[in-house]
């Protein structure tokens, strides 16, 4: 049996200390429940207590019953037999009602407790590090959302107070046994250290497979989301079938790892069948032979045997209680390695201003003293590295000194994969720069609260993505909830939106994103556009923002842009000449260095790569 | 929300409730149990013995007491040891049964979820684009995770109790129908009040649990939105109003999840109470015979003792009422999703296309072809059009002119509502899969990349590809320069460190997964929106050589891709209004003519 998991993809590289099973205690994993438990603590330790007090009930019950037949009914005494059949009654309907009770004590706060979980992942979520994103399929993530945390309710609402009920039973059922008597009771009790060293081994393996199914799943659900999210290349080449190969692979495997868990839980339990059964059997043999020498009294063994057989359920569960705990363990775990990534940290990485001097003035072309000054936005010395790069990887920035003036827009241009998306994310600090720092109007974003920040500067991605909302709450979404109807109307102006919103079904009320009507790529990137200008924001940071609109379209909302872009800072994503005109300056990156800075026709003039990047012509410049 | 999923009930997209043909959930669960009736059949005859085998214990007693007592004082030792070889035997037994039981039944459990998992997924994959549109991932992920994992439950627990709950009540009805006729006739009629319990229960529940999986679905969506979404979700602050709207899909799962043990409670108290009761009144009439004589005590005394355990297993029957209406709400929400017709079926009987004769191109005609939406908005009116093989046509036309719509009826995304579309001759929907996707490739402005490797993602074109032909794809359209400066170069994995991978890097990649392809037919759907200037020649570059001869179609902004064509089409509100070589249209004063102009001004700067 394999040890450590092979999990064929761990979902994670290494954010998580190695679970391999030995270390790890389940217990200790299922005490980090507590503080959600806390809250509704006073009724699952009241429902457990009903519980113990309902089987105490259902035991009394049969007492009833055999005191009714060999009292009243043998003595043919009417009244006793009405004051039976009621006290039957009675002791029924209590029954009864604590069973309910006990369900409804627990109905209400075990679905709190999930979803309170689920609330707590969901939040956390948000606020990790996109860095974490990028490298945990979202699969993975929401199958810690969904089955995991059912497995944890279950945990709660089940195995958690029967392993208590039970075990109160089988302490009890043992001094009942030890009292009638002691030296069959000790032959009882032999298998209990076999069982307890059984179960822990058990426990064990069965943690290691539990945690690789659980994996398993997620990897499951990446490949079905993938395939709907990649439904138009398995469409396009035909790939249905060999899609569907790889998905029967893959729950093959899920499918392998349940059948080796149910081995393990067929083996405990076969084993927590068979060791109380012959216990009860050797008690039975040396309870007869005690009997036929007269040391006993049949009546005493026939008691204590029927004892010892109504433990058996109590003691035969515990196999699959322990399993039930077992995966709610291993599903915890999973939860938490969630849970327990870091945050992203309010304010950025002490920068202290050590590296690099301020405002490189050997890069801005024409860095005249009064233009300089604290307005705009400075990069100083901007380094950065994926903090999970191999640490002989090249920087994708470094050293980047740049300083856009207020008021102006700058472009950025590069080849392919210099670093220009990269450079975007760190101005609202969707990633940390490693080093150097940027200041907006003076200030170091690395201290600033990061929603101020990202109120200040506003985004369109390279990408547009659309929520399941309508598109005015789309488009709105950019402007803090300061903006109404004329804003709206302004920014779908701006990119040139406003006709083809009017004819939408019900206009700028009409369902879009994934649950809504899906829209075209150039109506997107035009909502995506509004979205960044409705706002007004001091500081504008466009990815290539008219890839996908056609040439009239690109000019009417160029010409619309550039009044916004006159009073706002911002920084201009170009692959083309005519994005690039939209900008007073261009700086060229390239292998993520600030190579070249200056207008449009000077770089074309100096850059042999700027005019390659722009025309396609020459030479493959610096490559 | 509430409000707008209120608005918008009339579509089972959004309610998430695809109608299912009467009957379909059983059907389905029959379907998928079928194949394995016999070990079905086995597993249930396992349990039965397994079973004997335990309630073999208390008769061994018995005959221990009885026989074995005063057989061992006469000195004889057999009975005795007969005991305690019937006991080994019967705990071995139960023990190995036990395990044989639990293994068989996961066997069949496991291959069970396998084949419905199969099922979802490669229905899911025949069913068109438009479905998925509407359908999205969520509930999709929702199908095959927590909606198998109901059926799970049902499974893993559901047999076993079933055959319990059966077994008990048939044995002890008609123990007790013997010992007496009236006892038994009484435990028998307190079945009446408990099937009315159960029918009320399931009806209940049935509906509590269809919520619940709704109410999850809804909850893997938003939450699939959003972590795909997390960029634009952070730089525009969206974290605390997600928060609310997911707190409010999160709070509908809750109370439905309440709900569903609440009912589960509910059934427990009624049961139970008919039970005790039913128990309690037999108990007195019995009294009450026994004292006027027409029932001996002894009868009484054991009768009393079966009983109660004649309702031992109403728990049990209620936790597997429990599973099963799960898993039948579950199962209704998947065989809604399987009874979908696929919008663009599979050929019944496909034809073969003709050998290529020369050119690597194909003829494609468009023949009387008009396409309308089901809901009967017209895109494309009715027309022709032929490309001959090898040639290049740039389609252009403003957003919403239909460009996107003919290359997916050409692509076979879509079935046109009237007339053929032909390649080389044959209808496209008398083509098998790999025949279509052998001929007509299309590349689309989303460059999605899979888990995987990048060799792995490129190779999607051609799966048996060698890594040199992956690598020469790659060459062909600039990308390997890049591939090469990755981590692991072409094993990068795309999700992996540093796996970082732009959109025009994707781009490329989907290029050279087409260029792999070699299709007969090749369509670019603003394929090269996120290229620079050198990538797009790069992609003109690899189309006048490595596709040299293909017919392709092209639809693009930028007419620097469009000025290689060989024809070009201008699309305005479906229908195609200007037809005819580049050259010849920009000295005509036409649509072409302008756009053209814009162009070139767009150029210089």
């Amino acid at each position: 049996m394999p040890e450590k998991p092979v999990a064929p993809e761990p979902p994670a590289p290494d954010p998580h200390d190695g679970h391999d099973g030995h270390d790890r205690s389940a217990v200790r994993t299922l005490l980090r429940l507590w503080p959600y438990v806390r809250p509704v603590r006073t009724r699952l330790f009241t429902a457990a207590f009903v519980a113990i007090v309902a089987s105490c009930l259902s035991l009394v019950i049969p007492l009833v019953l055999k005191w009714l037949v060999d009292g009243p009914v043998a003595d043919r005494d009417p009244g006793g037999v009405w004051l039976g059949a009621l006290y039957l009654l009675l002791l029924g309907v209590a029954e009864a009602v604590l069973f309910g009770y006990r369900r409804w004590l627990v109905a209400r706060p075990l679905s709190g407790v999930e979803a309170r979980m689920r609330a707590d992942l969901y939040g956390r979520l948000q606020r990790l590090p996109i860095a974490f994103h990028d490298r945990w399929a979202s699969g993975q993530l929401l199958s810690r959302g969904t089955t995991d945390l059912m497995l944890v309710r279950m945990f709660l609402a089940f195995p958690l107070t029967f392993l208590l009920v039970n075990a109160v039973t089988i302490l009890a059922g043992y001094v009942l046994l030890l009292a009638q008597d002691w030296s069959l009771g000790l032959v009882l009790l032999t298998p209990v250290i076999p069982l307890v060293i059984v179960c822990s081994i058990f426990e064990g393996r069965y943690g290691v497979v539990a945690r690789r199914a659980q994996d398993q799943v997620g990897d499951l659900t990446t490949v079905v989301e993938e395939s709907v999210l990649g439904i138009r290349i398995v469409k396009g080449f035909g790939r249905h079938r060999s899609q569907a190969t790889a998905f029967r692979e893959l729950s093959g495997r899920l499918r392998g790892t349940e059948l080796v868990k149910a081995r393990l839980l067929a083996l405990i339990w076969a084993v927590i069948t068979f060791v109380p059964e012959l216990a009860i059997g050797a008690a039975l043999v040396l309870g007869t032979v005690q009997v036929a020498d007269g040391d006993l009294s049949a009546g005493t063994l026939v008691a204590f045997l029927s004892t010892a057989l109504a433990l058996r359920w109590p003691v035969e569960s515990i196999g699959f209680l322990l399993a039930m705990s077992q995966e709610a363990a291993t599903a915890t775990e999973r939860y938490f390695e969630v849970m327990d990534a870091e945050e992203e940290p309010e304010t950025g990485p002490a920068t202290g201003g050590t590296l690099s001097t301020p405002a490189g003035p050997g890069t801005t072309a024409a860095s005249g003293t009064t233009a300089g000054g604290p307005g705009g936005v400075r990069f100083e010395g901007v380094s950065f590295r994926y903090p999970d790069a191999p640490a002989d990887a090249p920087p994708v920035l470094d050293g980047i000194d740049l300083h856009i003036r207020p008021g102006e827009t700058l472009a950025l241009v590069g080849g392919t994969g210099s670093g220009k998306t990269t450079l975007t994310a760190l101005v609202p600090r969707l990633h940390e720069a490693s080093g150097g720092r940027i200041l907006l109007d003076g200030e170091d974003i690395a201290l600033m609260e990061r929603d101020r920040l990202r109120s200040l500067v506003s985004m369109a991605f390279e990408e547009p993505t659309l929520f399941s909302a309508s598109v005015g709450e789309n488009v709105l979404m950019g402007a803090d909830g300061t903006a109404g109807e004329p804003e709206l109307r302004r920014a779908l102006g701006v990119a040139q939106a406003d006709g083809f919103v009017e004819r939408l079904p019900e206009g700028v009320a009409t369902q879009v994103g994934e649950q809504g009507l899906s829209l075209s790529g150039g109506q997107r990137q035009r909502l995506a556009l509004a979205r960044a200008v409705v706002g007004r924001p001091r500081f504008l940071v466009l990815d290539d923002p008219l890839s996908a609109l056609d040439v009239h379209t690109e000019a009417r909302v160029e010409a619309a842009l550039r009044e916004v872009l006159r009073d706002t800072t911002a920084l201009v994503v170009a692959h083309r000449p005519s994005t690039v005109m939209l900008a007073d300056r261009v700086a060229l990156l390239s292998r993520g260095r600030i190579a070249a800075v200056g207008t449009h026709h000077e770089l074309l003039r100096s850059s042999a790569e700027y005019a390659w990047l722009m025309s396609g012509e020459g030479e493959g410049g610096a490559r | 929300m509430t409000a707008q999923t209120d608005q918008r009930t009339s579509d089972p997209f959004d309610r998430d409730d695809l109608p299912a043909p009467p009957g379909a959930t059983g059907a389905l669960l029959r379907s998928l149990l079928s194949a394995h009736r016999v070990r079905v059949t086995v597993a249930a005859l396992v349990l039965l013995v397994k079973e004997a085998a335990v309630q073999a214990g208390p008769l061994l007693v018995a005959y221990a007491i009885d026989e074995g007592v005063p057989a061992f004082r006469a000195g004889d030792h057999g009975p005795v040891l007969a005991v305690a070889l019937g006991y080994l035997l019967c705990a071995a037994l139960s023990g190995v049964l036990q395990y044989v039981f639990v293994r068989g039944a996961a066997r069949v459990n496991q291959d069970v979820l396998l084949d419905l998992r199969g099922r979802i997924f490669r229905h899911s994959q025949i069913l068109s684009v438009d479905f998925h549109e509407r359908y999205t991932s969520g509930r999709l992920i929702s199908r095959s995770t927590t909606d198998v994992e109901s059926l799970r439950e049902l499974l893993s627990e559901g047999l076993q109790e079933l055959i319990g709950v059966v077994l008990s009540f048939v044995s002890i009805s008609a123990i007790l129908l013997y010992l007496d006729l009236g006892i038994g006739a009484v435990a028998v009629a307190s079945f009446l009040p408990l099937s009315f319990l159960v029918r009320v229960y399931r009806r209940r529940a049935g509906a509590v649990y269809a919520e619940r999986s709704t109410a999850i679905a809804g909850v893997i969506v938003k939450f699939a939105e959003t972590m795909n979404g997390i960029r634009p979700v952070r730089a525009f602050r969206r974290e605390r109003v997600n928060e609310t709207e997911f707190a409010a899909l999160n709070h509908r799962h809750e109370r439905s999840n309440g709900d569903a043990l609440l009912e589960m409670a509910r059934y427990v108290v009624g049961s139970r109470l008919v039970a005790n009761t039913a128990v309690a009144g037999m108990c007195l009439w019995g009294a009450y015979r026994v004292a006027s004589g027409s029932l001996e005590l002894g009868v009484l005394a054991a009768a009393v003792l079966y009983m109660r355990r004649l309702y031992d297993p109403i728990d049990r029957l209620g936790m597997f009422l429990n599973s099963y209406e799960s898993a039948a709400a579950s199962l209704t929400k998947i065989a809604g999703l399987l009874a979908q017709e696929p919008g663009v079926p599979e050929a019944t009987a496909p034809a073969t296309l003709p050998a290529r004769t020369g050119s690597p191109g194909r003829e494609v005609t468009f023949d009387k072809v008009r396409f309308a939406y089901r809901t009967g908005g017209e895109v494309l009116p009715a027309f022709d059009l032929t490309i001959p093989a090898g040639q290049t046509v740039a389609v252009v036309g403003a957003t919403g002119a239909g460009k996107s719509t003919l290359a997916k009826l050409l692509a076979r995304f879509y079935d046109p509502t009237d007339g053929a579309v032909r390649l080389d001759g044959v209808d496209l929907r008398d083509l098998t899969t790999p025949d279509l996707r052998r001929g007509i490739v299309m590349v689309t402005q989303e460059a999605f990349l899979f888990s995987g490797t990048v060799a792995e993602n490129i190779a999607i074109g051609r799966p048996d590809a060698t890594r040199e032909q992956i690598e020469d794809a790659a060459r062909a359209i600039g990308a390997h320069d890049f591939i090469k400066g990755l981590p692991d170069g072409y094993d990068t994995d795309v999700r992996k460190r540093g796996g970082r991978i732009s959109a025009g890097q994707r781009q490329l990649v989907a290029f050279a997964r087409a260029l792999l392809a070699d299709p007969a037919v090749l369509i670019l759907d603003e394929a090269t929106s996120s290229l620079d200037v050198p990538g797009e020649r790069a992609v003109q570059r690899a189309m006048d050589t490595v596709l040299a001869g293909r017919t392709a179609v092209v639809i693009a902004h930028r007419l620097s891709t469009v000025e290689v064509a060989d024809r070009v089409l201008v699309m305005e509100s479906g229908r195609i209004v200007e037809d005819g070589a580049p050259s010849d249209l920009v000295t005509d004063e036409g649509h072409y003519a302008g756009l053209h102009q814009a162009w070139r001004e767009s150029l210089v700067g």
